[in-house]
């Protein structure tokens, strides 16, 4: 998604900026027709694939979808549901029915409190933007230990690479269990150097992920001692 | 704004009193990004008028009441720093900023768009450091590419200018003497791409015949203002920063 910046192709648009003649494309995120021309909306990297053209955000706040890997954070608790904040605009709603325990009515704080870190995933997004999170699924689980590290939400991809590839480069090097989810969040888990060495990593190959120079980057990244990071 | 007729606006030579031409802007700069804490942000000088603005959001509209269901609403903050003009001003929301923050909310809601944040609402502080007329159209300029910065999306990036009459006779851009002593001020949102109007203020009176022309200089000046705000935007992320 954000690879390849620096080609000659790349073009940074602006709202409102006309990118070209709509006839035979499709518009994708960030583009609108308008007279039969496409007009960016947003401020970003202009991008054409498969017949669709669309704009790659610099700037973008997290908008959930249904199926989404996020980190979230317990922001409230009730009877029987918590309510996490999940980096977006709107909190998140985990009812104890999608909990993976079994939870009396009025027991829900006895599992998770305010401030509790979880992995869960997202059942369900409708229309005025209500969110419905599970933690009913393999690997879903209230995270104990560990720490929770921010990345721009437009440079998850970057994290991840082609094929999760740059995820698992990190994984290794820094020996560490990393989860990425979509929302910006970052779970790491190792010893503390290891956490230190991937905090830094992590923010390089948010801020350096799309230079061509990368895997060079990498190198040095991992040539770093993980006691110095 | 009656015009006072013993102050003299206009030089012999045909040119304003800081030696501009009738349809000459005072000096324009903008700069995305100046405030490290915000979602947007902008810096923008005009004359010697500074307004800094910051973005929040989208985030949930509180209170609860507020809300839409189909679509987001804009709260707009515009205060002028107590110490942004020669008198002090008293800090805190007045008459005058309450009607400045209504009308740009209502010029940005024509652009964003909104309908694609169901119950959201998009902070927009617009602080004034310095004043010397003009204000709600720097406001309107520096929110836009706040806006923009913000990454929220937009179909152009609107363009806050103002034209008026002195002696007369129509000129662009009022300094703080021909706003204080002309005869008329027109302030406008100008979408440059698609030409609409966004937002239109008149105090005092113009002919038609003055209004066409007063409208011409803002449409002009709108394109030089534009430009400058796509340039300030391409130099914050050009160099791959982002």
């Amino acid at each position: 998604m954000s690879q390849g910046q620096d080609g000659a192709e790349q073009r940074l648009v602006t709202p409102g900026m006309a990118v070209g003649p709509s006839t035979g494309k499709r518009a994708g995120s960030g583009v609108i027709a308008q007279n039969e021309s496409f007009i960016a909306t947003r401020l970003g990297w202009l991008q054409e694939m498969n017949n669709t053209v669309s704009v790659n955000p610099i700037n973008a706040t997290y908008m959930p979808r249904s199926g989404d890997l996020v980190v979230g954070v317990v922001a409230e608790v009730r009877n029987n549901l918590w309510f996490l904040n999940i980096n977006g605009a709107f909190q998140g709603l985990l009812p104890m029915s999608l909990a993976p325990w079994k939870v009396e009515f009025g027991a829900a704080r006895m599992h998770m409190d305010v401030g509790d870190v979880v992995l869960a995933r997202v059942q369900e997004v409708d229309e005025c933007h209500n969110v419905v999170l599970t933690m009913k699924g393999v690997g879903l689980r209230k995270l104990n230990q560990g720490a929770v590290l921010n990345v721009p939400v437009q440079h998850v991809e970057r994290l991840r690479g082609p094929n999760n590839e740059r995820l698992q480069q990190l994984r290794d090097m820094s020996d560490c269990r990393i989860m990425v989810g979509e929302n910006g969040r970052v779970w790491v888990d190792g010893d503390k150097n290891g956490i230190a060495w991937s905090r830094h990593a992590i923010q390089r190959v948010a801020s350096d992920g799309h230079k061509t120079n990368f895997d060079a980057l990498m190198a040095e990244l991992n040539t770093m001692n993980k006691g110095d990071a | 704004m009656g015009g006072y007729g013993d102050v003299q606006l206009l030089r012999d030579d045909g040119k304003r009193l800081d030696g501009r031409a009738l349809d000459e802007l005072r000096p324009v700069t903008v700069e995305a990004g100046v405030l490290p804490a915000a979602d947007g942000s902008a810096r923008v000088t005009h004359g010697l008028n500074v307004a800094v603005v910051a973005v929040y959001g989208p985030m949930e509209a509180h209170p609860r009441k507020i809300q839409r269901q189909d679509r987001a609403v804009i709260d707009v903050r515009y205060n002028m720093a107590p110490f942004s003009t020669s008198d002090r001003i008293r800090p805190g929301f007045n008459r005058r900023s309450r009607e400045i923050s209504k009308v740009t909310a209502d010029a940005l809601e024509s652009v964003v768009l909104v309908e694609r944040f169901p119950r959201s609402k998009i902070r927009v502080e617009i602080e004034i450091l310095a004043a010397e007329a003009g204000t709600r159209c720097v406001g309107i300029t520096a929110a836009a590419v706040a806006l923009a910065d913000a990454g929220i999306p937009m179909r152009d990036l609107i363009v806050g200018v103002a034209s008026g009459k002195v002696e007369d006779t129509v000129v662009l851009d009022l300094d703080k003497a021909e706003d204080n002593y002309g005869q008329a001020d027109l302030p406008v949102g100008i979408l440059p791409n698609t030409g609409e109007i966004a937002f239109l203020q008149m105090d005092g009176d113009l002919s038609p015949e003055e209004f066409d022309l007063a409208m011409e200089y803002n449409f002009k000046a709108a394109g030089e203002i534009h430009q400058i705000m796509v340039e300030a935007l391409q130099r914050r992320y050009e160099g791959g920063e982002a």
